[in-house]
This record gives structure tokens, sequence and C-alpha cells, in this order.
């Protein structure tokens, strides 16, 4: 009928149309114009399969163009045209039959077709058979990749014969791939099928498990007696012991093997159906908020026949009994399930053993962010014992930074270049007018000094808003840091992650070198020890402070880089990672630049390891991590690494 | 004995009657009871101002007496919320429940009630099941005897830890944040039972009275914010002028002297410090009903850093300082940033104080600290004509007050 | 306290000596209860401005019922009581006769009991997760079945989506959302183990984890497809995650209900182009008055500004309750009530939006793709769906209707013929 109508259509289309005599192409679409202006995943099929059936070359060029929303209709008169924008912001059109520019019109004139992905994954399948075996390289793993995304049994003997005839090796490597995987699905030889699971088990490949699974797949059946011979049982449950007795009784009534049992809903309509004279079964009906009471009533009339009993726990048994449930692979091969199933099990302790891996990595990069934004803390607290609330708003300075500097060099790698020393003199500044300004004069007041940072903190805060707005800014990383280290489909890790925790590692570096090898280092750590003593000895302690904690402020900022490119740029960027950072210094020991490496590393991994018990709730890791620091903290108040003796200060 | 006590401490009569005063002055501006020139929503914020009053006063206790700057009293006070905000959300659904289900055909059980409660409550935020941490809420008494222990076990477990370890001084500052954070990250979570990120709503309105009108909920809550404050400042008052007072003064100029004297360093500080988180408790609980609503957003750390910024701007030290720089600071606060504040043409830039407050507020904070780190209270001395002890140089403020001046210096 | 009473009679006789022979009092006020410092500001602000638009607009048009409208804008600074107190301060000591406000749901729960006591109007803009109904507010933004539910049909039916991963920020929209959606799958047949429920912190940015988790769901031969609840800023970290684990959007699409032009603006788009986003309203959608609407706000507030749905919302309410207004020839609140009902006006996708006796609107709904310049590219359009209150996927739920017109009720059991409640209960 629908075809019929359709073809009706094409008559009419080629009737009216002047333009489409002698042009296979445009009659085609115009037979299924309706359909291809719906554009629906669900009834585009035939559309498409006309094109990529009807033999025509161009044919191919013509689903490329759909597929890459490049074909638009004409408003006035329906004909469909693949379309260029010129400079001029009209569109040259160009027939889907000659290919050749047959004029020009208006955007207003046109309207694009904008095939959605599903759509679009459906043309692909289609351009399968042309494109495996084009001349061009990217079309063939255009091919390749609709092939994986959607595998079905008809790609397989295409795939097949184009692999001795690739040239491109890589390509060759993964069509022939791509083909083992579709011959244990679809393949009908039972040996081959088993021959390509032994070949593919042990990869870690989704794709891999995604193949093995869905022959692993099985559904639960209820069979009066015995189930039938000729099933691929995967196994028998028994009730109470592999399934519970209510869940198996449940299938039951499912399958209509059992009567159903009676619920407390259908309990209250039949009383509230059978009240009269106020009265339910012998029972006033102001006494029926008892439970007790309602299970009388309801027996009373089930006892008078005017309700249904529900099954007893001794029926429920003797149900069970009676019945058999299994669970049944929808795969009829048993080789090949137990294949499979021994395939997957090899696999699943190889994933195992890499998605712990990937949690070291994922706990490692963590601790690297915490460490990046804790180092400056490291320096100005824990060596000058200032505590800086606005610390968290010096990274958040350098974050800017970086934004404005991209807003200036639009070249990425020069930017971020430029920015990371920019970020550092911008918040040396500030942490050093800072220090002048509030800090020296407190400096025995460390209670105070806190609520004067904090002070600066609100205020810098705002002022951030004031000048950014409240819209967080893009900071993008360089092309050559987009996309992830991939080992497999399990473990992997991505640049940006990887370049935070080299910039970690030099930080860290860095701070070692300033504080064992040079002049400053070694005058804060005799300003840090004893001021006077240090004074006395022609070192200047106000000028020694002013530099270690514009250094301390300064590493901030450039954290406040990566943490930019990492994540976002606002003006409450900083506030998330303040507590974190006093803590990361706290628990790792203040005063030490090793205790702070450790204490980012242990709070790192806790937080990814509760993460990795409870996937679906990240908050609840948080706030389990921050428990046990502050349980920690009680039982080793110096932290991890504790200095000891003189050194220890107080 | 109150008499002697009272003309021992004159700031303290002097507060009460002025407190008293207020409460008059404003009952009979208000809309409900007298000439209706203060509008309810402001008797309102009157009233949560004598809560964050009374609050202050138990962080100056604590800060200001004792040395220990705790940022985490607003936990406390956002648990009493919580605790009579379970009652009156579930009290007032109670009623909401009987009589929709007043008509059906059959009674429903006391289960059934139960259920449709918890659905009312919880039905919002995806779930039906009365969490256990309900399990008192049908009951006033209870829930009110809550108020209290559940803010004092929570400083108890958490003082004595602490404590006990002796971790002091800014490390403590520290651990009290990570506690505040810890409890306000559970209660945002949505199987905490609270109602996450919602928390509990519609606490103006009083189960049983909803006849009467907001306007005179207001001023009852007010009184009661009053007298709240009232005890609480004389309670306040009683302790720091008696040798309980004289230990922890000493505690917080020299832990250390005051452990070889043969003090239980430990126990005074846990003691000072469960009862203020008892009186913070009580303080969040007369607060949320004015406010309405109680989330776990009022228990983020930077809630309990501002309170700290109250009591240091008013005056630390000294309990009435304490209430002026919480009344102070935060009807300033409600003032800028309520719009009603002119804006200020410069010609090429226009101060918008909605946006400019928040530095202004920032900046003085600092001002304060470094310049009059006694506060608003400070000119109080400028009457009163208290002197410090005479001392060469500067006056060393709250902190350091107690030291030496060679001490003070290093 | 002085500066309130003062304000407060200074307008009052202000009012006095200006007001013409209109039964209404000039100015007619209009309140905006927007946060305009906190963390909300960085989305409340852009509606706040829309509104001051709004305004000046229609005052250039003559104002309404011949009074000028005189905008009263206060700042809730993202604090929720702060709403509650400022809304009754609207009310009570600005006598505002209309209310456009709030993002949050725990903001608009918060100013609930203050509206419904002082019988205020309240136009709330944002798609919102459904389950109330409150007699003095008109919900002008998506319920979840004129976002979520077409968004999941879109996914099974166009993308053959089989394997569900809701992620969401912790608060009560995705856990609302996820809920019905969760349980709509499985009246589709989505069996349990196809749907990955994950709750992240507000602003969380450390999504590696769970982007591994997410591919791990294709290990069993399912298409995977991810419903984000994610809201506001942590949207960014989570795409910038997606975009260098290499997730194209036809490998795993997303599609995303807090994520428009606006959030767009903070990140770099082009490695998420694909990925969705459905709303009631593109700044892509082409038809005269949106051409209109963008103009006017690029002119006021800049070039590099977009536009997006919660400012159509804003759009389509406030120009319903200026026509209400007019009709009923007073600002008076239930007389606006009344005339809201059946209120058409033409909405910025085409079509018409239309103000439903449940006080939400019927909508078309628009799924699009996220294109490398941050705007969308509208790929699905339905016709206009009407706004559900009370969800028909949950099973508590599915009995309750909100009619105030004919029931005068907002939460009506259809089983038991009874209103269970006609204020809200928060």
């Amino acid at each position: 009928m629908k075809r019929l109508f359709l073809a009706g259509l094409a008559v009419l289309m080629t009737c009216t149309v002047a333009l489409s005599q002698g042009a296979p192409m445009q009659d085609i679409l115009q037979a299924h114009s309706a359909l291809i202006t719906k554009s629906s995943r669900t009834t585009i099929s035939p559309a498409i399969a006309a094109i990529s059936n009807s033999g025509l070359t161009q044919a191919q060029d013509i689903l490329q163009a759909w597929q890459s929303k490049d074909i638009w209709q004409r408003r006035s008169d329906g004909l469909f045209f693949r379309a260029e924008e010129t400079d001029s912001g009209s569109y040259q059109l160009f027939d889907p039959d000659t290919g050749k520019i047959i004029g020009e019109a208006a955007k207003s004139d046109l309207r694009q077709l904008k095939p959605n992905s599903g759509v679009r994954a459906l043309i692909g399948t289609a351009l399968v058979q042309f494109q495996l075996k084009d001349n061009d390289p990217a079309r063939r793993l255009a091919a390749l990749t609709s092939i994986e995304r959607n595998p079905s049994s008809d790609s397989l003997l295409p795939l097949r014969a184009s692999i001795d005839m690739e040239p491109d090796a890589d390509l060759k490597a993964k069509k022939r791939r791509a083909e083992r995987l579709l011959t244990i699905a679809y393949d009908t030889d039972e040996a081959a099928r088993v021959a390509a699971i032994a070949e593919m088990s042990g990869d870690l490949g989704v794709d891999v498990r995604a193949t093995l699974n869905p022959l692993l797949q099985t559904r639960t059946q209820v069979f009066a007696g015995v189930a039938p011979d000729g099933l691929n049982i995967a196994r028998v449950l028994v009730p109470g012991k592999d399934i519970a007795s209510q869940e198996a009784y449940r299938l039951l009534i499912a399958s209509n093997l059992a009567p159903a049992r009676i619920d407390q809903a259908e309990i209250l309509a039949t009383l509230s159906d059978h009240i009269s004279d106020g009265k339910v079964g012998g029972i006033a009906v102001e006494d029926l908020n008892q439970p007790e009471a309602r299970d009388r009533a309801y027996a009373a009339l089930v006892s008078q026949g005017l309700a249904r009993a529900t099954p007893t726990g001794a029926e429920i048994e003797a149900q069970l009994a009676a019945h058999q449930i299994v669970e049944v692979y929808s795969e009829p091969s048993p080789v090949v399930t137990s294949a499979a199933s021994e395939a997957l099990e090899a696999i699943l302790v190889n994933v195992g053993v890499n998605q712990t891996l990937d949690l070291i990595l994922d706990g490692l990069s963590l601790a690297s962010i915490y460490f990046l934004a804790a180092i400056g803390l490291a320096i100005t607290f824990g060596v000058m014992g200032v505590i800086n609330m606005a610390h968290g708003e010096f990274i958040m300075m350098g974050a800017y930074t970086g934004y404005v500097v991209q807003q200036i060099i639009p070249n990425h790698t020069v930017s971020i270049l430029v920015a990371i020393p920019l970020a550092f003199a911008v918040t040396f500044a500030a942490g050093v007018a800072m220090e002048r300004l509030v800090i020296r004069w407190l400096y025995n007041r460390p209670l105070e000094t806190l609520l004067a940072t904090f002070g600066i903190s609100i205020a810098l805060q705002q002022l951030a808003k004031n000048i950014f707005g409240t819209q967080a800014r893009p900071l993008t990383s360089p092309a050559w840091l987009d996309g992830a280290w991939v080992l497999n489909d399990v473990v992997s890790i991505s640049y940006i992650r990887i370049a935070i925790f080299i910039l970690a590692l030099i930080f860290l570096g860095v701070f070692l070198f300033i504080m064992r090898r040079t002049r400053l280092g070694l005058e804060t750590r005799a300003v840090t020890q004893n001021p006077r003593m240090a004074a006395s000895m022609g070192i200047n302690p106000n000028r020694v402070n002013m530099l270690t904690f514009g250094l301390g402020s300064g590493i901030a900022g450039v954290a406040g880089v990566a943490i930019g490119l990492f994540a976002k740029v606002t003006s409450e960027l900083g506030s998330d990672y303040i507590v974190q950072s006093f803590m990361t210094v706290v628990v790792g020991g203040v005063g030490n630049i090793w205790g702070t490496l450790a204490g980012a590393a242990m709070i790192g991994f806790l937080q990814k390891g509760i993460e990795w018990f409870n996937p679906s709730n990240t908050l609840a890791a948080q706030t389990f991590m921050i428990i046990f620091i502050i349980i920690f903290i009680q039982f080793r108040p110096r932290g991890i690494i504790a200095l000891k003796g003189r050194a220890a200060g107080d | 004995m109150k008499n002697s006590f009272l003309m021992r401490n004159p700031s303290t009569l002097i507060f009460l009657t002025a407190l008293a005063a207020f409460t008059i002055v404003v009952t009979l501006l208000s809309e409900a009871f007298g000439l209706g020139l203060i509008s309810t929503s402001f008797v309102k914020t009157l009233g949560k101002t004598l809560c964050l009053g009374l609050v202050a006063v138990a962080m100056d206790l604590v800060w200001g007496y004792a040395g220990i700057l705790s940022l985490g009293h607003f936990a406390f006070f956002g648990l009493g919320g919580y605790m009579i905000g379970m009652w009156l959300m579930y009290e007032r659904t109670r009623d909401i429940v009987i009589s929709s289900m007043a008509d059906a055909p059959i009674p429903p059980t006391t289960d059934e009630i139960t259920d449709a409660i918890g659905h009312q409550i919880f039905g919002v935020v995806g779930s039906s099941e009365f969490p256990l941490i309900w399990a008192f809420a049908d009951s006033l008494t209870l829930q009110l005897v809550l108020v209290v222990v559940v803010p004092g076990a929570l400083a108890f477990v958490f003082g004595w830890l602490a404590f006990r370890s002796r971790v002091a001084g800014v490390y403590l500052s520290i651990l009290t944040q990570a506690m505040t954070l810890a409890l306000s990250f559970y209660l945002f979570q949505n199987d905490s039972g609270l109602r996450g990120n919602n928390g509990l709503s519609g606490l103006q309105n009083l189960p049983g009275l909803e006849a009467v009108p907001q306007e005179v909920v207001s001023i009852w809550f007010l009184w009661a914010s009053a007298l709240a404050l009232g005890l609480g400042y004389l309670l306040a008052a009683w302790i720091v002028s008696g040798k309980f007072g004289s230990v922890i003064r000493g505690i917080r100029d020299d832990e250390a002297r005051v452990r070889f004297l043969g003090y239980s360093v430990e126990g005074y500080k846990l003691a000072l410090f469960t009862l203020t988180a008892c009186i913070a408790g009580i303080a969040g609980a007369l607060y949320y009903p004015q406010a309405g609503i109680i989330n776990p957003a009022e228990i983020a750390p930077i809630a309990s850093i501002y309170l700290a910024v109250w009591v240091a701007i008013g005056g630390r030290g000294r309990l009435y300082g304490a209430v002026v720089g919480a009344g102070f600071v935060s009807l300033v606060s409600s003032w800028f940033t309520g719009g009603q504040a002119p804006d200020i043409p410069l010609g090429f830039y226009t101060i918008k104080w909605v946006d400019w407050w928040l530095i202004v507020l920032g900046l003085s904070f600092v001002l304060v600290t470094l310049f009059a780190p006694k506060g608003i209270a400070g000119l109080f001395d400028l009457v009163s004509d208290r002197k410090w002890p005479n001392r060469h140089g500067a006056d060393l403020g709250p902190d350091a007050g107690a030291l030496r001046e060679r001490e003070a210096s290093e | 306290m002085k500066f309130l009473d003062f304000t407060l009679a200074g307008t009052i006789a202000f009012a006095g000596l200006a007001a013409p022979a209109f039964a209404v009092d000039c100015p007619i006020k209009v309140g905006v209860l927007h946060s305009l410092s906190g963390t909300m500001a960085i989305s409340e602000t852009t509606l706040k401005d829309t509104m001051v638009m709004l305004i000046e607009q229609q005052n250039a048009k003559g104002g309404v019922l011949g009074c000028e409208l005189e905008a009263v804008v206060v700042d809730p600074a993202s604090d929720w009581p702060l709403f509650a107190e400022k809304a009754r301060e609207l009310l009570s000591v600005h006598d505002v006769d209309v209310i456009f406000g709030n993002w949050t749901s725990v903001s608009r729960k918060s100013v609930l009991p203050v509206i419904e006591e002082l019988n205020g109007l309240l136009f709330y803009p944002v798609q919102y997760e459904g389950e109330e109904s409150s007699k003095n507010v008109f919900y002008t933004g998506a319920a979840p079945n004129q976002q979520a539910i077409p968004a999941t049909d879109y996914f099974i039916d166009e993308l053959g989506v089989e394997k569900f991963a809701l992620l969401g920020t912790d608060y009560v929209y995705p856990r609302t959302t996820n809920n019905i959606l969760a349980s709509y799958l499985k009246s589709k047949g989505v069996s349990d183990d196809d749907i990955f429920v994950n709750y992240t912190p507000f602003g969380h940015s450390d999504w590696s984890k769970i982007v591994a988790d997410v591919v791990a769901l294709g290990a069993d031969g399912k298409k995977v497809g991810v419903i984000s609840t994610i809201n506001g800023d942590a949207n960014i970290g989570f795409y910038k995650e997606l975009a260098a684990a290499g997730i194209s959007a036809d490998d795993i699409p997303v599609v995303a209900f807090s994520v428009g032009e606006e959030e767009l603006s903070g990140l770099d788009t082009s490695n998420l182009v694909g990925h969705l986003a459905a709303w009631n309203y593109f700044q892509s959608a082409e038809s005269e008055a949106n051409t209109a609407f963008i103009k006017a706000w690029k002119t006021k507030m800049g070039e590099d500004r977009v536009t997006n749905d919660p400012m159509e919302a804003h759009y389509i309410g406030f120009n319903m309750w200026v026509n209400a207004a007019t009709a009923a020839g007073s600002a008076d609140v239930d007389a606006v009530r009344t005339a809201m009902y059946g209120q058409e006006f033409p909405n910025l996708t085409g079509g018409t939006a239309v103000m439903l006796a449940n006080h939400h609107l019927a909508k078309p709904v628009l799924i699009g793709e996220i294109q490398a310049d941050g705007q969308f590219d509208i790929i699905s359009q339905t016709t206009e769906v009407p706004g559900d209150a009370w969800t028909d996927f949950l099973p508590e739920s599915a009995v309750l209707v909100s009619d105030w017109k004919d029931l005068g009720c907002g939460m009506y059991n259809t089983e038991t013929k009874t209103c269970v409640q006609t204020l809200s209960n928060y």
C-alpha cells in the first residue's frame, strides 16, 4: 500500500516537474521526498535503499552529500540539490544527476536537509558497499567505522572480500579485526566462530566484549514440569537458592502459570466495594484503621464468596515445585556459548587488572591536581606559617590571566607559553603587595591573618565577577594537548592530565632547588627557624618574607592556568580548591614538601578508591574522604611526615 | 545573687535593657500590634538578626574568650534548624494528609498515614521511605530535645577527638572547617534523608496555627529570639565572669601555663565547645522557622567564616561586641545587596552596590583587622573611658592582649 | 529600618500623585526576583536583563492599561532563605503586581509559601522537575514531559540507544527527572541493568572516572546514550573530558537538559559537534519574532551575547501577563490569573504557546545538535506539547491532575475524585 502510494507520488512528481526529465537520481529523491524531508530513522530506510540500490553512479556522491548535510531542497519546486555556500552568502546549486552547477539561490529560498545522527548512521551503512573499495583511504576508514558502529550480517562478506585488496597496512589490520568480530557474531559456520572467539580472547577492546556479551545473553523462562530438550540452557534457577521465592512466584504469575497474589490496594478496593450499613464483613468501617481488622474483614468476604482468596504459602511452594525456572541463551549453539563464556572470563580478569591500573592513573592525576593547587600553600603556610585564605583567589587570578592572554594571542600554544610566566608574574606581584600591605603587620597574630586574608579573598572574588562577569570563560588547551593517551580500551588518560602531572613534578623540582640550592632558600629556612638570629646574620627578614610569599603566590598562579585548562575559569574556581588545598598541606605535614606530596597522593587515591566502591554517588566519596581526613588528623595531628625536634617550631 | 552579678557587670544590665527596649519598640511599630511602620519582612529580618546575635555570642565565647577559632559553628546552628524543621514539616504534612484522607471510604491505618506523609515529604526528591533519622519527627518534645542534643553531641565527639590529640590554633580552624564541609556535603546527598539540596521548606507555617497571620507569628518569633538572646547573653556573661571564665581566658593566652598549673585544659575546652554548640543549635532552631527554609547551603564553610567576621568586626572578647557585630554587618549587608542603596554615578562608571558591596566588606574587614582589632566595640571604650594597661607601643589586640610586651613582640 | 519606611511612604505618596483616572494604581510594579550575585548569578543575571529589556519595550509601546511599568529589581544573592525574604518584601513593601523570578527549584520552593500566603503571582521561567502546581505560580519553563520525555523518545527511536547513563548534579531537578525517566524507560522495556545513574556535586570538575564508566557500559554490545542533567559550570569539565576521551556523538550521544547557548559560550565546542540538547527554544530558531528579539538583545547587551530558553520563557510569560492584564482591565492578581487561562502568544520558534489550566504552557520541543560555533542546529521539532504538572510515569503522580480553572485544585486525585490540597506542600 505504502509502496503503491510512493510509486504514485513518484509518477506525479515526474509528470509535474519538467526539470526531472531524464534525471533518475532527482526522480528517486522526489519519489521519496516525504520520507527524506521527515528524516526519521524509523521511516527513512526505503529512501536510502532506493538510492543505494539504484545502480546509479551518482548514488555514492548523493549519499555522502546527504550525510554531511550538503543536500538542500528548493522551497519553490521541492527539488533537491547539493549546495555549497559561496563567499557572498548565497548558495551554489549542483544537479544531483550531472553534478553540474545549475544556478544560485539565496538561503531563504532553500531548506537544508538535516539528517540526525541515527539517519546518518543508516546512510553510512548503505555507503559501506561503495566505500569499502574506494580509492580514498579516508572513505574506506569511514566505511569501516560504520561497520564497527552498526555491525550487520550484510557487511561480513563484502568486508571479507575487501581485506586482501587493502593496500594500507593499518587499515588492513583494522579490517581484519572487524572481520573477526563479524565472524563471531554472524558467521553461519560454528567452527569458524569458535576459532574467531579463540583468536580474540584476551583482547581488551570494548568491541570484543560488545560482540561476546550478546552471545551470552539469557532470558528467564518458566516451564510447567521440566524444561524441554533442545534449549541452550545457561542454568536452572532453584527458588529460595538462586532466586528468591517471591521473585520466582512473580515469574510464574507473569507467565500466567499461577494465580496472582492479592495486594493491599486490591484488598482496600474490595473492602470499600462491600461497605453496607457502615460495616464490611461484619466489622465496623471505623475499626478498619487496624491492619488486623482489615484482614479479618477480608477473610469474612472471602468466606462469603465475595472476594478472591490469596494463595497461601503452601500453595505457592507447591506451585514452585511443579515448575522449573531456567535461564536460556538466545544463542542456540552450546559450543559457541561455552567458547564465548570462557573467552569472556579470561577477558574480564584482564579487564579487572587494567581497571585497577586506570584507577591508579586517575588517582595519580587527581593527586597531581591537588598537589599543584597546594604547593603554593606549602610555601606560604607550610614554610612561613601564614594562613592565606586568598590562596584560591591567586589560583583564580592565574586562570583569568591565561584567559586574557588567549584573547590577545589567538595561537593556543604560544598563548599558553606566554600565559604561564605572565600568570606567575601577576600573582607574584599580587602576593608581594598583599604581604607588604597586610600580612607583615600580622605575623604575630596567625588567626587574624586568616580573617584578613579571607576579607581579601571575598573582595578579589567579587572583583573578578565585576570584571569578567559571572559566566565561565573559555581557556582552551593547544591542539597537541587534546585527546588522550590510550593504552587500551580500559586504560587511558587525557594528555592535559599528563601535562598537569608533569607540571606538578617540575614544581616539585623547582621548590626543592630553590629551598636547598639557592641563597633565597637558605635565607627562607633561616628566617623561618629563627628570624632574630637570621637578622643578626645580615639577612633581611622583611625582604625574605616578601619574596617567599611572592613565590608561593606565583606558583598558585601557574597552577591556576593548568587547572583552568582542564576544568573551567570562573570566579569561584579558587574557592573550590581552598579547603582541599589546606587539608592536603595539613594531612601531609606542615613545613615539608614531601609531606604535601604524600598528602596529595593520599587524598587523591582515597577519593578515587571510595568513588570506585560507590560509583553512582561522587558526593559521598568527597564526604567520606573529608571525614577520613578529620579522623586521620586526630591520630597524626602533625600530618604524615611530621617535622621533629627544633625545626618543628613551637 | 543575681543582683550583685548584674552590678558587677554593668554592661550586661545595659545590654539587657537595650534588648528589651528594642523588642518593645519593634513590637509597637509592627504591623500586627502597633503602628505598622515596620513591615513583616523586616520584623522577620530583625528576629533573624537576634538569632545571629545569639550564635555570635556563642562564637565569641569560644573564640574571643577561649581562643578557639572555630570555623564550624554554623554547622551546629544549621543542625538545630534541621531538628526543628523536621518536626514542623512532619506535623504540617500530617495535617494535610489526614484531612485529604478523611474522605476515603475505609479509614487509613497508621502505616498508611506514615507512608503518605513520607511520600509527600520525600516524593519531591524521588523517594518515599522515611529514613531512620526521622524516627522522632512526630514528637515536638523530642525534636526540641534534639535541637540541643544533636549539635551538642557532634561538638562533643569532634571536640573530644580534636582536643585530646592537642590540635590547636589554625589547625583546629581548618579541621572545624573540614567538619562543616563534610556535614554540608553529607546533607547535600539525597540519600542522607533530609531532602538533599532542597532541604526542609515552608517552615514559617506553624502546624495547627495556620489561621494566625504571619504578621503575628513574626512578632512571636521576635520575642522568642529576644528572650533566647537575653538568656544566652546572661549565661555567657555569668560564665565569663566566674572562675571558669578566668581559666578559659588563661587557656587563650597561654595554654601550656594553664596546663602546668594543673587545670584540665582539654576538659575546659571541651565543655565550652559543647556548650556553645548547644547555644548555636538553639539559635538555629529559632532562626530557620523565620527564614522559612533550611538547606545544606546554609552550612557551607563560608557561613561560619562570616560568623567569625561578624564577631571580629563587632569586637571579640566582649559579648556585646559580638551581638553588635552580627547585627550591624548582617543588616548593612542586606541593605546594600537589597538594591536599596543608591548607585553612585562617577561619570565614566556607575558604582552599583550590588556588585561592589562584597569588595567594600572584604576590604573593610582587612582594615578592621589591621587598624581596629577591637572592632566596633572599641568605640564604646571611648565612651566608658576604659583603658588598657599602660604599655609602650601599640595596643596588642585581643589575641595577644594578655601577653607582656616582650613576649608579644617575639 | 527607617529607610524602609521612607521608601514605602515615598512610593505611596508618589503613586497617589501620579495616578491618572484609571482603576489601577500607576505605575504598575513588576518584581524581578533573580540572583545578581552568588553562584546562580551566572544564569539569573541574564534573565534580570531580559526582564528589564521587556519592560522597557512595553513602556515604549505605552505600558499596560495606560500605566508605565516599573521594574522593582531585588537581589536574593543565590541565598535560598533570602528568596523568601525578598519575595515578602516585594509583595508587602513594594506592592508589586507580579513577580518574574527564580531559577533553581529550591529557590522556588522557598518563595512558594510566601507567594501563596500573600496571594502574589510568580512567573517561573526555567525547565523543572514538575510534581508541583501552585495557584499563584505560572510555570513558563518546560515540565519533564516537554523536555526529558521527548528527548528520551528521540534517543530510543532516532538514535537506537538501548543503554542509558543518567548523569546529573545532585539536586532535586536531576533526581526527580531521572526518577521519572527510569520509570519511563522501564515502561519501554529497558531493564534495570541498562540504566546507569550517577550524581555529582555542583561544580564538579574531575570527570575522568565517570567518563570511563560510561565508555565501559558499551561492553555488552548495546548502544549507549547519556542523558545529562548536569548543571552549570560542571558541564565544562564534563564536556572537556568527553572531548579528550575522543567520544564522538555517533558513538555515545549526550543529550543535555541544562546546557544552552549561555553554557556553551564557556567552552570550545569544536570537539562536541553532534552532541545534543533538548529545549523549547534555541537561538538558531528561524522566525521573524526571534530575529527581532535577538537583535534587540544584542543591541542592549552587546554583540557577543546569546539568547536562551529561559529568556524565551520570560518573553512569553511577560507578554501573556500583559495581554491578560489588558483583557482583565486590571493588574489585580486574581483577575489576571483568571484571564491567563487560554492566553495565546506566538513563541519565538514559530508556533503558538497556550497557557493551560494547570498553569503550564503548551510549547514545542526542539532537539538541537551542538555546532562548532557554539550554536545549536535544530534537527527535530515537535508540535506543541501540553505541559503536565504531575507526571504520568510515576505511579503516585499518574493519578493526579492539576486544573485551576474548572476544578480549582492543583493536586486533584482522579481515582478518589478528591482534591488532595489547594496550597502547596513545598
